[in-house]
């Protein structure tokens, strides 16, 4: 019987030949992510509630990023507590302000196709690019699972939304044209909530030519279709970035073959939707919804205090190296401030190394910390009273960068880069060539 | 804790009501008070002021979609609300508000219910009954694995019995 990589991982951790869609299994989780917001501060009076310990510290990655660095005593205060608590409990990958937990998890190598992966957060379907399926949880869920190992599922229908265009050299889409344009046109077709809290697979010969760090992107904002995942079935590029993490791209368990880590082509899916898109063009969410996505040339012109390159979403290496394709040989408009906060530290050092810092600095960009930063008006950048800001994050709800009255456009990177040099939004493929 | 819920006072809210509309991001920081004062203020000014002990809150699609954080659904139970209506939630937020022991009920004619209507929900049978406008509506029933945990007032309470009972 076929069955779907949804399916497949879900059965495997259940401890089961097969699961059927609707039905609700108790899985082993293979690991669990959490951070300083949802963390710590959070789970700490659960277990001392419950008298209980941590499963298995070495099944769980602690992260600090949402209030890293502390901007003020509470946050600091935050901080203190998530740190003594990695201490007390023995938590060895604790990541301490080195980056956010979507890009961290990869980047350290504790990705791995097929694994059955719980994160503390709602962006954890960015773990589902690497062909694992990752989900959030609040941390009520999260203390659960960090006691017992467990949790359950509802096993989800998968909807298959198959990526194609004209394959050219440059992946297939048009130059200026990225990852985030493309989630950012299917928010728009099927709204928040549209994917109904199934699986969304995405395939397609435009997927198979995607970096890991774009098919990320992809996952990432499937959180903003509203599916529990977003899975991206493992290839040769999944296995070489894991080997330069210096991990095995081997599954959890034993495989015989490569089609445990992949949907069987019968499977039944709840729906399959094709999108070609060899002409797409840049796309631009407008306030206060992922799925207010408009083509550029409609909102072109419209007048920005802030440009922002930042999260999970938006701001791995090359997130960093698109902003500096546009900027090269450009400036920032006067009385705009474009902040960039690269997603990891490894991210700076990379973008330091490679020449992407010099070019993002010298066009009078400003370095922000790494981060969860601005996006969701944690950390430093926020918005005041009445501003306009557009950014490389994935949701623009309303007030969620600062001031209830200030506005969020989400584009690229490189339409926010063209937009800093415009003072207005801008369509970023006037500056590449 | 009981599944059965009877009220007069239900609060009426459109589509996508997100989490950074339950608990905002720039009070996340704050104790609970604090954030649950800032509930739902950027779409019903003063709601956290006059909402009620066992009021209802009845909304359309995705309501609650986007972030995990939990205080979503513990902003609303630190203001007393007993229950939840909607025609959808968001995924997380769904499995939160059952953590949290607050009643969530997915009900396809939510928007047939007006505000201050008299309603009574049986989450047990499936079934919401407006008796202001003399109308009764399906809602999904909830597995009994979630209505365990409900039961019990929610995920804490329920692991706690759990382990007594495997003691």
């Amino acid at each position: 019987m076929a069955e779907t990589l949804a399916e497949k991982i879900i059965a495997r951790a259940a401890n089961r030949t097969k699961v059927c869609p609707g039905e609700i299994v108790t899985c082993t989780v293979d690991l669990a992510m959490i951070h300083d917001s949802g963390g710590p501060r959070r789970i700490k009076p659960i277990l001392e509630r419950l008298n209980a310990r941590v499963w298995d510290t070495s099944k769980v990655v602690l992260v600090s990023d949402h209030y890293a660095p502390a901007v003020d005593a509470e946050s600091a205060a935050i901080l203190n507590l998530t740190r003594k608590w990695a201490v007390e409990n023995g938590i060895d990958n604790f990541y301490d302000q080195q980056g956010i937990c979507h890009v961290i998890l990869p980047e350290r190598g504790h990705l791995l196709p097929g694994m059955f992966v719980v994160g503390g957060d709602s962006h954890s379907p960015t773990g589902g690019a690497f062909g694992c399926f990752m989900f959030g949880v609040g941390a009520t869920d999260m203390a659960s699972i960090l006691i017992t190992g467990k949790t359950w599922v509802k096993v989800p229908n998968t909807i298959r939304i198959e990526i194609t265009g004209t394959p050219g050299v440059d992946g297939g889409i048009a130059d200026g044209v990225s990852a985030k344009d493309i989630i950012l046109h299917l928010c728009s077709r099927f709204g928040v909530g549209g994917a109904e809290y199934q699986v969304v697979e995405f395939v397609g010969n435009i997927i198979s030519r995607l970096s890991m760090s774009e098919r990320m992107t992809l996952t990432n904002m499937s959180a903003e279709l509203g599916a529990q995942t977003g899975l991206i079935a493992a290839d040769e590029t999944t296995f070489n970035y894991i080997r330069q993490t210096g991990k095995k791209p081997e599954h959890p368990v034993q495989v015989d073959n490569i089609s445990a880590l992949q949907s069987d082509d019968d499977a039944y899916f709840s729906a399959t939707h094709k999108v070609n898109v060899a002409d797409l063009v840049p796309y631009v969410a407008m306030p206060d919804s992922p799925d207010n996505a408009v083509t550029i040339e409609k909102v072109s012109g419209v007048q920005i205090q802030q440009a922002y390159i930042g999260a999970c979403t938006g701001a791995k290496l090359e997130d960093l190296q698109m902003a500096a394709s546009v900027l090269k040989n450009n400036t920032v408009a006067k009385g705009i401030r474009l902040l960039i906060a690269p997603a990891s530290i490894q991210t700076t050092a990379a973008a330091a190394a490679d020449g992407t810092l010099k070019i993002l600095t010298e066009s009078g960009a400003i370095l922000m910390p790494s981060g969860c930063g601005a996006c969701a008006g944690y950390g430093a950048g926020i918005l005041a009273e009445g501003e306009v800001c557009i950014s490389s994050t994935a949701r623009n709800f309303k007030g969620r960068m600062g001031h209830p009255t200030s506005k969020v456009y989400l584009g690229s990177p490189y339409t926010v880069a063209a937009s800093a040099i415009v003072g207005r939004i801008a369509d970023p493929r006037d500056f590449l060539n | 804790m009981t599944n059965k819920i009877s009220t007069s006072r239900t609060w009426i809210f459109g589509d996508d009501i997100d989490t950074d509309q339950l608990a905002p991001g720039r009070f996340m920081k704050d104790s609970i008070t604090e954030l649950a004062s800032h509930c739902l203020e950027d779409v019903k000014q003063n709601f956290s002021a006059n909402v009620e002990e066992g009021d209802v809150l009845v909304a359309g699609k995705n309501f609650g979609i986007g972030s995990s954080r939990e205080q979503a659904v513990q902003a609303l139970k630190h203001l007393g609300v007993s229950a939840l209506v909607a025609q959808s939630f968001g995924g997380i937020f769904f499995r939160n508000a059952i953590n949290f022991g607050l009643l969530a009920v997915v009900c396809a004619q939510a928007k047939s219910i007006q505000e201050g209507d008299d309603i009574s929900i049986d989450a047990d049978v499936g079934i919401i009954k407006n008796r202001s406008q003399n109308e009764s509506y399906a809602c999904e029933k909830l597995p009994p694995q979630l209505l365990d945990i409900l039961k019990h007032g929610g995920l804490i309470p329920h692991l706690e019995i759990m382990m007594k009972e495997q003691e």
